[in-house]
């Protein structure tokens, strides 16, 4: 064995066999079947030689929609395994009474209730919004892709880079068991020696890093490169609430940035930012990470509120109610974010002043965001609703929402948080918003948009299927953590006395095991859309009767989006094109300027994320090795003036004709 | 109301641009530079307010009275500020499209730079050997910290600009460049202006 | 009973679906029930709203469904001024309303408030003095410290009926927060500083109380019992602490602090002078340098210049948790780990030197 030479702390720092949980069944168990899941895919895409494929078209592309799909699809298998922890922590907490303790040790149980919160907030719903908002944001702007395409590139791969440091610490070494903040003194070097909380801090450090480029990059698109003609108040809403959530990434993650970098130093070089002793002030960590995380949450709901407004406003077939006082409670709700931090922390001793200061802010949010909620409800009054499976979802969401909304406020009065502060009571109202406005606005996103990204529609059975597992789920394993909470049961324990609860516990499983049908049914909800592809077909670009500019292009869009820039005249930009009688431009294509794709964002991330895992493991050589090799790639890459290219107009004629006949022939 | 005024009969066409001109990225490029200054302005802010709160806890340790010497501090200061100024004449000389002198006074700016660093490492050098390390106090940690980050900013500005200084020797003054150039600009005068509020909430206040 | 019909109708229809213990909507002491009052009236003010959105939501969808043509349909109605005025004045005055609630209830139900007159109902005696309980969050076990009385327990807490007492919290290593549910909801305890908390408990009873912000692995068994006590029950409960064989001084209470999980009560008949002083100044340790003092030189006019202080004396020395938490390889399962069932676990008395605690041997080092 090489373990403990000097020669091999210096090869492998502080990794070591020992460092593989070899020990622990659920690891190896789950091990294997990545092992044997992954060796399929692989050996799949060696045989159909899809590799060169995969490269050229999809690891390497610079197309907004590429990357936007490829955001989402890393949002799904990310939810599988964010999902997974929530089933082990529900079971757990189901079985462990009265003296059993169930079948996950404390070292494994606060990894487990870490890893998804860490997962499902950074690497399920950011991936999420991020990867709508990729695709989207273009079309619906008219424009042929984001601002910086090769940054769009660099941003997910660093984005997956992060995603695969937090999945390598399954199976290398162990998560951080500090909770999905990582609050010290218990993240400090002192109390979490290990390796869990580095993994912590540099699989969010290089996903961030992705996130601010992404939020850059939204920004400057929605700014600089809207059709002419689309002023600001003709911008459709999803485009405006991405543009409030990106200015939010914008001006939030560097905070996370910085307050994980202070983390860093104290666990790396011994300084004194949230120690106990020598000066260190662990309640600042405190502030400064919720000035990032309360803006967080909204950058997470914010797209969404976006997704609800387009859907419903097209299910309808009408015209957005009070698109003007839609827009300004957009803005209010990003500015009064950045008020309301306290609230997380009401209990820390505080004055009074102060608490109901950041209280009464917080309630204050809830105008804008009521008035959202009635907009939508008057842009369904008099319309013609066709409950499609997004009109579905957003009718859950609406209900849901509001009650969560509701357990919100009541966390926002002081007196209340001090009572269901840190209890079950809070671990129901945040999934109650998250599930309920983030994954049910997800899901309505993907339904509504896939027929735009394929060309097919998806299946409707199965998306029935799904969406009521869900939501009936959702309310079975939620619900119950209310009455918990209200019992005075506090969030993050492992093993239970009082054999009253179980009840509820169990019930809650009940609704975990009905979301994992969801979760199943969604899955099958693709497989068979993509089976039947032929029979779900959408040839004209339109299936829904859209109302913005993404409508008004193929399924799935060509390359460069439109052969002619669109010209806005109206907020619901394509119904005006509709009710006028547009007709397609059938000839004087001209070449289309476009970005050349590029491998070197799947490099420069791939050295970040090596850069990150020697870090972690103190395996200093790695890391210089990585970061000057990332220096040095970055500036040769600089030398690199030959970046785009043009379409030929030839070849741009004749993928306007095919869709011009596949739409003529088909509808 | 919106809808009202233009169901006038346009021609069905004019629902697109046909006489596309290309875009200049150019515009795009600064503003997403500016952004990006702004929110690394955020970290600085951080690091600032990290400061303003622990800037007090000595842990009965060096306070800035003990280890802070102005007359250095100063003579680093105008380093500083005579890299801005000789990176306006860079631009100035890019406006008139004079390569040489443009890449004179980058290297000039790029000396003036590393003036600054120099002196700031020697600076660090003393107050660790005075005892005074980053470990020795939270004031300490935040001190080093902020005034650490702002010479990392320095450091990579160093290599941009040795690097944009090889692509114009090689590529000469096109709009690329010149692209790369207004951006470092921004660059450097941001970490001027940062600079000025380390200079003022960090040493000056609490020498006063 | 003053809330009484308030609190009657809304809680209903929670009274039919879960006859369990909902301590945080029943609780026992004062201060957490004007709590649960403000919980009330704000779910009241928000039903309000809550109640017609939703009913609406599902009124529109179905009366506006694609399939009734009967329905009215405006596809260009996108605007009303009068509209739109309500919709954000009813939010806005709901909000304003239960803004006010929550500025007075905020200053009312302050945890460093003493109670009074004003904070407490008729059934509190304000006279006496309140009784002091100094709190320490240890890993992971409760410590509580009567000044008056002279006395300490570890996660077992008593007080008489209708005597305000005052928490004054501190944590030894790592934070954390105290939580009774039905005395006065839950505050932080964390090292090196204090927090305070006024409760009184109304009924006599058995309740629980939690450590209710994560802490390691112990976490889930840093709970403790709370007694509500007649005066006579509370004198005879003191008494019985005082006849404990253990004392509190800074040897026991350092190994007493040393980490250990699901800790059976303990009582210690006497406390060393000033010991809750030097816990909150991270000082036990002989030699090391007391918080309060750090902070006397750092606000000091002079410069510390003259005198050099031997940086060991600042630090503090804390003992390592990484290591608990069933981290040895004994493969995941209860019945596969060999461990003791918890409630087992409570019954094997007394450990000072570790010998009962769950860790892996090799860290039951005395210190």
């Amino acid at each position: 064995m090489l373990a403990n030479t000097d020669l091999s702390r210096f090869i492998f720092g502080r990794l070591t066999l020992d460092s593989i949980p070899y020990h622990e069944p659920i690891l190896i168990v789950t091990f294997l079947g990545v092992v044997v899941l992954g060796g399929a895919l692989l050996a799949a895409v060696t045989y159909y030689r899809w590799w060169g494929y995969l490269w050229h078209e999809w690891i390497t592309s610079v197309d907004h929609k590429r990357i936007g799909v490829m955001y989402i699809i890393l949002a799904i298998v990310m939810l599988l395994r964010g999902f997974a922890d929530a089933i082990l922590m529900r079971t757990q907490q189901a079985i462990a009474f009265g003296g059993n303790e169930g079948f996950l040790p404390a070292h494994h149980y606060d990894q487990v209730f870490t890893a998804h919160g860490v997962i499902m907030i950074f690497f399920v719903a950011m991936p999420m919004i991020t990867g709508i908002m990729n695709y989207i944001i273009p079309l619906q702007i008219g424009a042929r892709d984001v601002a910086f395409p090769f940054l769009n590139n660099f941003s997910f791969w660093m984005t997956a880079g992060g995603a695969m440091l937090i999945m390598i610490s399954l199976f290398v070494g162990e998560f951080a068991r500090t909770g999905w903040l990582a609050f010290p003194p218990l993240s400090g070097a002192e109390f979490s020696p290990g390796v869990g909380v580095d993994y912590y801090i540099w699989g969010l450090q290089v996903a961030g890093v992705g996130t601010l480029l992404s939020g850059v990059n939204l920004l400057v698109t929605v700014i600089k490169m809207r059709a002419p003609g689309m002023t600001m108040m003709r911008l459709p809403v999803f485009v405006w609430s991405s543009l409030c959530t990106n200015v939010l990434i914008v001006a939030a993650f560097p905070v996370l940035t910085a307050v994980l970098t202070l983390l860093s130093l104290d666990r790396y070089a011994g300084t004194h930012f949230f120690t106990n002793d020598m000066g260190g002030n662990s309640m600042m960590y405190f502030n400064l990470i919720w000035i990032w995380g309360h803006p967080e949450v909204y950058i997470l709901i914010l797209p969404l509120f976006g997704v609800f407004s387009e859907i419903t406003s097209t299910f309808s077939g009408k015209r957005l109610f009070a698109y003007t006082s839609m827009v300004y409670a957009l803005v209010v709700i990003t500015i009064l974010s950045y008020l309301v931090w306290l609230h997380h922390f009401f209990t820390m001793g505080n004055g009074a002043t102060v608490n109901s200061f950041f209280g009464i802010t917080t309630m204050i949010i809830s105008i804008p965001t009521g008035v959202k909620v009635f907009n939508w409800l008057f842009t369904m009054y008099e319309g013609r609703i066709r409950f499609e499976l997004p009109m579905m979802w957003t009718i859950a969401f609406i209900v849901t929402f509001v009650i969560g909304g509701m357990s919100g406020v009541l966390l926002a009065v002081p007196p209340v948080d001090f009572t269901v502060h840190n209890s079950l009571f809070l671990v129901a109202h945040f999934h109650n918003v998250i599930i309920g406005g983030v994954l049910f606005g997800s899901f309505a996103a993907i339904n509504y948009w896939f027929p735009k990204a394929f060309g097919f529609k998806l299946d409707v059975f199965w998306g029935k299927v799904s969406f009521w597992c869900w939501v009936v789920g959702f309310y079975f394993a939620f619900m119950p953590l209310y009455v918990l909470g209200l019992m005075g049961v506090t969030r993050r324990l492992r093993e239970f006395d009082d054999p009253s609860l179980q009840i509820w516990f169990v019930i809650a499983a009940f609704g975990a095991a009905l979301i994992a049908a969801g979760i199943a049914a969604l899955l099958l909800q693709f497989y068979v859309s993509v089976r039947d592809r032929k029979k779900l077909i959408d040839a004209t670009g339109d299936p829904w009767d859209g109302r913005t500019l993404e409508w008004a292009t193929s399924s799935p869009p060509p390359q460069y989006n439109f052969a002619f820039t669109p010209i806005v005249r109206d907020l619901d930009a394509f119904t005006d094109m509709k009710r006028n009688d547009f007709r397609r431009p059938g000839d004087g294509f001209r070449p289309i300027h476009m970005p050349k794709n590029t491998e070197a964002g799947v490099i420069l991330a791939g050295l970040s994320t090596v850069c990150g895992f020697a870090l972690i493991w103190y395996i200093w050589w790695l890391a210089a090795l990585s970061f000057f090799g990332l220096i040095g790639y970055a500036i040769w890459h600089s030398f690199n003036y030959d970046r785009d290219y043009h379409i030929p107009a030839d070849e741009v004629a004749e993928t306007e004709q095919a869709y011009a006949s596949l739409a003529a022939g088909r509808s | 109301m919106a809808h009202a005024a233009n169901s006038q009969n346009a021609p069905p066409e004019s629902f697109f641009e046909l006489n596309e001109h290309g875009h200049e990225t150019g515009s795009s490029t600064m503003l997403g530079f500016w952004i990006y200054l702004m929110s690394d302005c955020l970290i600085f802010a951080v690091l600032f307010a990290t400061y303003g709160v622990l800037g007090a806890n000595y842990a009965a340790g060096p306070r800035p009275e003990d280890i802070f010497e102005l007359p250095l501090l100063a003579v680093n200061t105008a380093m500083l500020l005579f890299s801005s100024i000789t990176y306006g004449f860079a631009m100035i000389a890019m406006q008139a499209r004079q390569t040489k002198m443009v890449l004179l006074w980058l290297a000039v700016t790029g000396v003036f730079g590393a003036l600054f660093l120099g002196i700031e490492l020697y600076e660090f050098g003393v107050f660790i050997g005075e005892g005074a390390s980053p470990q020795r106090s939270g004031f300490l940690s935040a001190f080093f910290t902020l005034v650490g980050t702002h010479g990392l900013h320095v450091t990579f500005g160093i290599v941009w600009l040795v690097t944009l200084m090889v692509q114009i020797q090689k590529y000469g003054l096109i709009s690329a460049n010149r692209r790369r150039i207004m951006c470092l600009s921004m660059f450097w005068h941001f970490l001027d202006v940062v600079w000025i509020g380390v200079f003022t909430f960090v040493y000056l206040i609490r020498m006063i | 009973m003053r809330h009484f019909t308030l609190f009657t109708v809304l809680s209903l229809p929670l009274l039919l679906s879960a006859c369990g213990d909902l301590v945080v909507l029943f609780p026992d002491g004062d201060i957490a029930a004007r709590q649960r009052d403000m919980m009330l009236i704000a779910t009241g003010l928000m039903l309000l709203i809550i109640v017609p959105v939703i009913a609406m939501t599902f009124w529109f969808a179905w009366r506006y469904r694609a399939a009734n043509k009967a329905a009215r349909y405006e596809a260009d109605w996108d605007h009303s001024t009068k509209l739109e005025l309500a919709i954000w004045a009813a939010p806005l005055l709901i909000i304003i309303i239960l803004g006010a609630v929550t500025w007075v209830g905020t200053h009312l139900l302050d945890p460093y408030r003493p109670l009074d007159e004003i904070t407490t109902s008729e059934t509190v005696d304000t006279e006496g003095e309140p009784l002091v309980v100094e709190v320490v969050a240890l890993n992971w076990k409760w410590l509580f410290v009567y000044p008056e009385y002279g006395i300490a327990t570890v996660n077992e807490l008593a007080a008489p009926v209708d005597r305000p007492i005052r928490f004054e919290l501190t944590a030894e290593s790592v934070m954390n927060a105290f939580y009774v549910p039905t005395l006065a909801g839950m505050i932080y305890a964390m090292p090196g500083m204090e927090t305070k908390l006024h409760a009184v408990v109304n009924k006599e009873g058995t309740y629980d109380g939690f450590a209710s912000h994560y802490n390691g692995a112990g976490f889930s068994d840093m709970r403790f019992k709370f007694y509500g006590q007649t005066p006579e029950q509370f004198d005879a409960w003191v008494e019985e602490v005082r006849q404990a064989d253990d004392e509190l001084n800074q040897q026991s209470y350092l190994r007493l602090a040393y980490p250990s999980e699901a800790d059976p009560v303990r009582y210690f008949s006497s406390v060393q002078h000033g010991l809750y002083q030097r816990i909150l100044g991270m000082c036990v340790q002989d030699g090391k340098m007391c918080v309060q003092e750090i902070m006397n030189i750092d606000n000091s006019e002079s410069s510390g210049e003259e005198e050099h202080v031997d940086v060991d004396r600042l630090r503090y020395e804390t003992f390592p948790i990484d290591e608990f938490g069933g981290h040895s390889p004994q493969g995941a399962t209860a019945p596969a780990s060999g461990r003791i069932p918890h409630t087992d676990r409570m019954l094997e008395g007394d450990r000072e030197d570790g010998a009962g605690s769950i860790a892996p041997s090799q860290l039951n080092r005395s210190h």
